[in-house]
């Protein structure tokens, strides 16, 4: 390539290639590009998303029909369900940060299918568009809840078929990138990047990709029979023809229970990243983080009937089924412990990032241990289909991945654009989410306790102090998220200049200019240690300069010649 | 080794920035056929779970299916396969023309077992066994969801047959432009592997929908 230098000296930002303007994005095969057209579309169906979220919480502020009919309800939270969950949880951090960062991470020029990255992100938009026109045609919005519940979702009158066939869109797209994720890592280190020299973060992509390739097409095949029972009737899943809704809920979450970890750990392997930056230290228990990663991908796997302990299931599998619940609580708390460990006598720098991630932390140990409630067979049937579980679910997954993907927007927001934020306004404003979001979904604990069941557009008047309280509490924390983008925008349009390195980071990223030029790196560089030293250099970047070849040793005499 | 060659040559900045990586295009193959044998998995799954809930009905329903038909198709498919890997040999030994000839043996099987497919299919909707067809209407729930799975299956069976063809189709052109060569065949070989998958899924689809009574 002609221009290759040429094109390093710009960031991908401002490059020009063969295409100009909007088509330069549209078609460019750069992952950084394809990172940002992601996160654009994460955000607005985000704030869709949230937007319906709001407008539930605001009909649950009296008993009866406040804002909106049952119907209309059910409609609501369904889609509140199914964009939340495959158009902003699931591809947030790994199709956004994980594009963007992961090949940076390992000193690779971009991910191993370029055309392929672009591809996914076109499913990604087709899929949203289907989930978007499905609200409008046919006999409108699906009412059937995320999880497409069969004998329900075959009968409902709704147009289901089309969301669903958005959800199997998606699926794909999903599959797509963690193939190439998969690939990327094996294949793309740079010399001396060996796996344990890895950046967590890319543990955490790594584990997820599996996840992706080996759980996502069980959903992709579950959905196509609710398709196809719905235009052809196989009876497969009709009881009236035999067939058996429980095998439609074993299949779901089969696939769904794993998309609970493609959920959580690449936003786990952010807090591995972004506990050593502050923390001015090495992470603690660097290879236990990166198995558990592993071991929870594994036993994640294996959980799914934990969905289904009153869906008629035997006492055995489901008390194997407990049992392997409670086993994934140990890979996760070894990662708590360990990031607390980090913390220890640690020189700590109290930035916006790090407020998130201590959010995260308080947060989603709330989120895990009710989780252990929820695991265990007795206590289940108790809070089963109540607020309990509502608020359990948010607590780990808005909480948990929804407060990591802010605090990976601010950890790597300097990187991404080149830009800084007002660090004040980010942490005020990180305050006022985490209040919100505890007086939101706190509420839904005591409720579910007392019985309030989930999906319900009416309750009884007994419950109503607590509703207040959680509506006021999504007010908070709607104005909360706002006044946090609205600091991100500004900081885009007016921000200073932000510095190669503003956190002090020890990862490859914080190594190239900020933002990162069109191929990364001058040279691919040299690792000769791990990610996370913060008393030495381990990357050389430019090993021709220092006379090294790619092995990192001496060049010899044939090297210099063909050069 | 090109990824090595690539780094080489980082030194003159120049460098050929054409990124090529056999190993890894065929490790982002084998990854996607786990995925295809997951996709399949979950049917197979359905099938396992009903075969054991209906046996008897999945039994009635078996002996109506005409294994001859089924025999000479999997002796198609398994033919076109081993066309399909003499193509790769021939392409490694630079002989084009018998690369192309073996592919075309591997369309044209690929086509004739569609036909025989699509005989089979419209024998038993000739019949009215379909999806709300009059004759299964009155049969057994068993036999419904043997003939469900049927459609389904093999449906889906023989899309990925189509899909493969249309991928050899892709193949073949490159090889006429030699943007398929003896030293780059990674994408044959690929497109070999594709092939084969729809093979092996078709020598589980015939003994448990054929031979299964």
């Amino acid at each position: 390539m002609a221009n290759g230098s040429l094109a390093n000296e710009v960031s991908y930002l401002e490059y020009q290639g063969k295409h100009k303007g909007i088509l330069g994005w549209l078609l460019s095969v750069d992952h950084k590009r394809i990172g940002l057209m992601y996160l654009m579309g994460i955000m607005i169906f985000f704030f869709v998303a949230m937007t319906l979220g709001v407008m539930m919480r605001l009909e649950m502020l009296t008993p009866g029909e406040t804002i909106m009919k049952p119907q209309t309800y059910n409609s609501v939270f369904t889609l509140h369900g199914v964009i939340m969950v495959f158009l902003f949880i699931i591809p947030a951090i790994p199709a956004v940060f994980g594009n963007f960062m992961l090949p940076i991470q390992i000193g690779a020029k971009d991910v191993a299918f370029p055309r392929l990255n672009l591809f996914s992100w076109y499913l990604y938009v087709v899929g949203a568009i289907l989930a978007i026109v499905s609200l409008f045609v046919g006999g409108g919005a699906a009412d059937t809840g995320w999880t497409f519940y069969v004998p329900y979702s075959i009968r409902s009158a709704q147009n289901v078929t089309m969301t669903t066939m958005a959800a199997f869109v998606l699926g794909f797209s999903s599959i797509v990138t963690g193939l190439n994720f998969v690939v990327t890592i094996h294949r793309m280190r740079a010399p001396g990047m060996t796996w344990f020299r890895m950046p967590l973060f890319v543990w955490g992509l790594y584990a997820t990709s599996w996840i992706q390739v080996l759980a996502t097409p069980v959903i992709g095949i579950t959905l196509a029979l609710i398709m196809l029972e719905r235009y052809i009737g196989i009876g497969v899943f009709d009881p009236a023809l035999g067939g058996d809704p429980i095998l439609y809920q074993h299949l779901f979450w089969i696939y769904s229970h794993p998309a609970v970890y493609i959920m959580i750990l690449p936003a786990m392997g952010v807090v591995s990243e972004i506990l050593p930056t502050f923390a001015r230290k090495d992470i603690f228990g660097y290879k236990q983080i990166a198995i558990s990663s592993l071991g929870i991908a594994l036993i994640g796997y294996l959980v799914w009937g934990h969905h289904m302990f009153v869906s008629g299931m035997s006492d055995t599998s489901r008390i194997v089924f407990s049992l392997l619940t409670f086993l994934v609580a140990i890979p996760t708390g070894v990662k708590i412990f360990n990031w607390v460990a980090t913390l220890y006598k640690a020189s700590i720098r109290f930035s916006a990032p790090l407020y998130y991630v201590l959010g995260f932390i308080f947060i989603f140990s709330i989120g895990g241990l009710t989780g252990l409630v929820l695991g265990a067979l007795a206590t289940d049937i108790h809070v089963t289909d109540t607020y309990f579980v509502v608020a359990h679910f948010h607590y780990v997954m808005f909480g948990g991945m929804g407060i990591m993907f802010f605090a990976t927007m601010h950890y790597w927001f300097p990187k991404v654009f080149g830009k800084m934020y007002n660090e004040k306004i980010a942490i005020v404003a990180c305050t006022v989410i985490i209040i919100g979001f505890n007086l939101l979904y706190f509420p839904m604990f005591i409720m579910g306790y007392m019985g309030m069941p989930r999906r319900y557009y009416d309750y009884l008047p007994q419950f109503q102090g607590w509703h207040i309280l959680s509506t006021v509490g999504s007010w908070i924390l709607v104005s909360g998220i706002v006044f946090m983008y609205g600091n991100l925008l500004y900081a885009l349009l007016k921000g200073p200049k932000a510095s190669m390195n503003p956190w002090g980071g020890t990862t490859l990223e914080w190594r190239v200019p900020s933002p990162p030029p069109l191929e990364n790196f001058d040279e691919i560089p040299i690792v000769t240690g791990g990610p996370y030293v913060h008393d030495k250099q381990t990357y050389i970047m430019h090993p021709s300069k220092e006379g090294l070849n790619a092995n990192g040793g001496t060049k010899t005499v044939n090297q210099e010649a063909a050069i | 080794m090109t990824e090595h060659s690539e780094v080489l040559n980082q030194g003159e900045h120049a460098a050929v920035h054409v990124h090529r990586d056999d190993e890894g295009s065929k490790m982002g193959m084998w990854l996607f056929l786990f995925t295809e044998l997951l996709l399949f998995g979950g049917l197979f799954l359905i099938y396992g779970a009903y075969r054991f809930e209906y046996a008897d009905g999945f039994k009635v329903a078996a002996a109506d299916m005409n294994s001859f038909i089924g025999a000479v198709n999997t002796i198609i498919l398994l033919t076109s396969s081993l066309s399909a890997a003499l193509s790769i040999a021939a392409m490694q030994r630079n002989q084009k023309k018998l690369a192309l000839g073996m592919l075309w043996f591997t369309i044209l099987c690929g086509i004739a077992f569609l036909v025989n497919k699509y005989f089979e299919w419209s024998h038993e909707i000739h019949n009215g066994i379909y999806p709300g067809g009059p004759a299964l209407e009155n049969m057994s729930n068993g036999e419904i969801l043997y003939f469900g799975l049927y459609y389904v299956m093999t449906g889906l069976h023989g899309l990925h047959v189509i899909i493969g063809l249309i991928f050899i189709g892709f193949v073949m052109v490159f090889i006429a432009r030699d943007k398929i060569t003896s030293t780059n065949f990674q994408k044959l070989e690929n497109a070999g592997l594709y092939w084969h998958l729809v093979d092996v899924i078709w020598i589980f689809l015939f003994p448990l929908f054929y031979l299964l009574h």
